[in-house]
């Protein structure tokens, strides 16, 4: 299938599920499912990184945060419409990828890892003390009520996120049947044989890292006016870290699909679990999960679906 | 605007006194990523928990902290060795350990803290024993106790591991799996044997620097979020998986942390870790003393 004709295919599916979502006119229903919309774009975007080169990201808060805060200090100093905050808040994001990458990733894979929880520690300290976006006080952002054409404020946050997920999700599937998706599954299967053979492994990883970190900047964005009210410990809360790293694991990581099907299975669980039990809780469940599917189910969901389909012919 | 000469020596001793204390957190590290090359990002979350186990017994039998630490330690190592057979059957064995393993060490540390937080809350706590208020002073010169005991004790026990690595059988066996596992098993020695033990001895470190950690400061679960880039960073700093350069970095984090909480206010500290580990990262990853 043609790229082109999957994103006509996805954003029909991402207009049914819109038009449901309306049809039922529940608020709580947009409030809830932003949150899981978020976790595909940000477990889709840890994937193009974690999953296609095998190279882990631990800093997902880091990338998440830094699209928030854009749109925390544009709010202050000049506001402007969301698409244009997800644009700028995608780009800082993606910049600030490449220079962690540009300074780790021609160390070993385990550098990279550590510098980037290193990168959450070191851009919450700089927020906390930054008191224009808020310090470690926190920002208060005031939303408008409705919006021209589409009413509800929370039903045109929802759609933004929506849209940002068949774009995401467009964009890993594109680059997984294309050279640059083969150029990284060389890295991840064998990099020094990869680079023996001419891949430019170095480039090919700053182009994933910097894909990666755009997308979590991007799903950060809209954030402080979904919340309302941001404070750091919230933009670089540990959900975001554990989930994006969670979610691709769970599901499956060498495709597209494993992201999603986690992520929306993750944060459904979360969602519910967050109303019917607790917030620690919750995350005590993707901890377990993430450490039992990795130790017995290494391929994931999509893995022990392929595994039983295969056994069956 | 002068500085008074006295402010910058305390600053320095204190930084010192932090320094050996740095030394204890990070030796397991040392152990496990610098020779075992394998990455556990859920060390602090070990110490922590060794932390709790002070905590408790404190609490209810009276027992001195860092005396509960050298009475688990046997359970410490238990539980290390345990791990190291999860890793190594599950990842190591496989080949994995490099995307899965992380992601397994990611999830303990996750699950650590958080059952931490379900049994005890996010309050802090803390020990009580006869010399945490105490201090030693010499002139202008102030040694506060709490700092100088968990200091002088880290340092016995980085003298003796030193002593353990270098002069005994297990601990050259140890530094022979680092350079040459195939080789070892050409001697007819059992490296996963040998690197078990390596392992748990570094988690058995975390009871002890769990101790030294709520002497010197009240804890709770997510502190320990605060001490992966600290001692990443005095890891790579020193150059991975020597002792002596453990302690070099260790010092130096903890003079360059004493004198930013001095001179700038300590709500920069915890950025300092992580920020001199970027730039080690960035222009000496061998590390100081690293060829």
């Amino acid at each position: 299938m043609h790229s082109s004709v999957f994103l006509v295919i996805a954003t029909a599916v991402g207009a049914v599920i819109y038009a449901l979502a309306h049809w039922l006119a529940n608020d709580y229903l947009f409030f809830a499912g932003y949150t899981v919309l978020q976790f595909i774009v940000l477990a889709t975007a840890w994937n193009i990184l974690g999953g296609y080169t095998g190279y882990v990201n631990f800093g997902s808060a880091a990338f998440f945060a830094l699209g928030a805060y854009t749109s925390v200090f544009f709010h202050k100093a000049y506001p402007l419409p969301i698409p244009v905050l997800i644009l700028i808040g995608g780009t800082i994001a993606g910049l600030v990828g490449l220079g962690t990458g540009y300074l780790t990733l021609r160390l070993r894979g385990a550098f990279f890892a550590i510098a980037t929880l290193a990168l959450a520690v070191v851009l919450q300290t700089l927020i906390v003390n930054w008191d224009f976006v808020g310090g470690s006080r926190g920002a208060y952002i005031i939303r408008p009520r409705e919006i021209a054409v589409i009413g509800n404020y929370i039903q045109y946050l929802f759609l933004i996120m929506l849209a940002l997920c068949v774009i995401a999700i467009t964009v890993a599937r594109a680059i997984e049947r294309s050279r640059l998706g083969y150029g990284f599954a060389t890295i991840r299967d064998d990099e020094l044989a990869a680079e023996a053979s001419g891949v430019p492994t170095l480039k090919l990883k700053l182009i994933a890292t910097a894909l990666s970190g755009a997308f979590m900047g991007m799903a950060g964005a809209p954030f402080p006016y979904y919340i309302g009210y941001l404070e750091p410990s919230s933009a670089f809360g540990l959900q975001y870290a554990v989930n994006s790293i969670a979610m691709p694991m769970i599901g499956g990581t060498t495709s597209w699909i494993g992201p999603l099907i986690g992520a929306i299975l993750l944060g459904t669980l979360q969602q519910v679990a967050t109303v019917t039990v607790s917030s620690a809780v919750n995350l005590l469940i993707v901890g377990v999960l993430l450490v039992a599917f990795v130790i017995i189910a290494p391929k994931g969901i999509v893995g022990l679906v392929e595994d039983s389909w295969r056994r069956k012919k | 605007m002068s500085i008074p000469i006295e402010l910058i020596i305390n600053a320095l001793i204190a930084g010192l006194l932090l320094g050996g204390f740095y030394a204890a957190v990070t030796v397991g590290v040392s152990i496990s990523f610098g020779i075992l090359d394998i990455v556990n990002i859920a060390h602090p979350a070990f110490i922590i928990f060794g932390s709790y186990i002070a905590y408790i017994v404190n609490a209810t039998f009276g027992v001195d902290p860092i005396l509960t630490g050298i009475i688990v330690l046997p359970a410490f190592y238990a539980f290390g060795a345990a791990i190291y057979q999860v890793y190594y059957e599950s990842f190591e064995r496989r080949g994995q350990d490099s995307l899965r393993g992380l992601a397994f060490f990611f999830g303990l540390l996750f699950i650590t803290e958080v059952g931490l937080i379900l049994v005890f809350g996010v309050d802090y706590r803390y020990v009580s024993a006869p010399y945490i208020d105490q201090s030693i002073n010499i002139g202008f010169v102030n040694l506060p106790m709490r700092m100088l005991i968990p200091c002088v004790i880290s340092l016995l026990m980085l003298a003796i591991l030193q002593f353990l690595l270098s002069r005994t059988f297990i601990g050259r066996a140890i530094m022979a799996v680092a350079q040459d596992q195939l080789a070892l098993q050409l001697m007819a020695a059992d490296p996963i044997k040998v690197k078990r033990v390596a392992f748990a001895v570094s988690i058995a470190t975390t009871a002890m620097a769990g101790a030294f950690l709520i002497i010197i400061q009240p804890v709770e679960p997510s502190v320990g979020r605060e001490y992966i880039g600290r001692v990443f960073a005095i890891c790579v700093l020193g150059g991975l998986g020597s002792l002596p350069g453990t302690l070099i970095g260790a010092m130096l984090l903890g003079i360059i942390e004493s004198f930013t909480a001095t001179f700038y206010g300590p709500s920069w500290a915890p950025a300092v870790g992580f920020g001199l580990l970027l730039l080690t990262l960035a222009f000496r990853p061998s590390g100081l003393l690293g060829r």
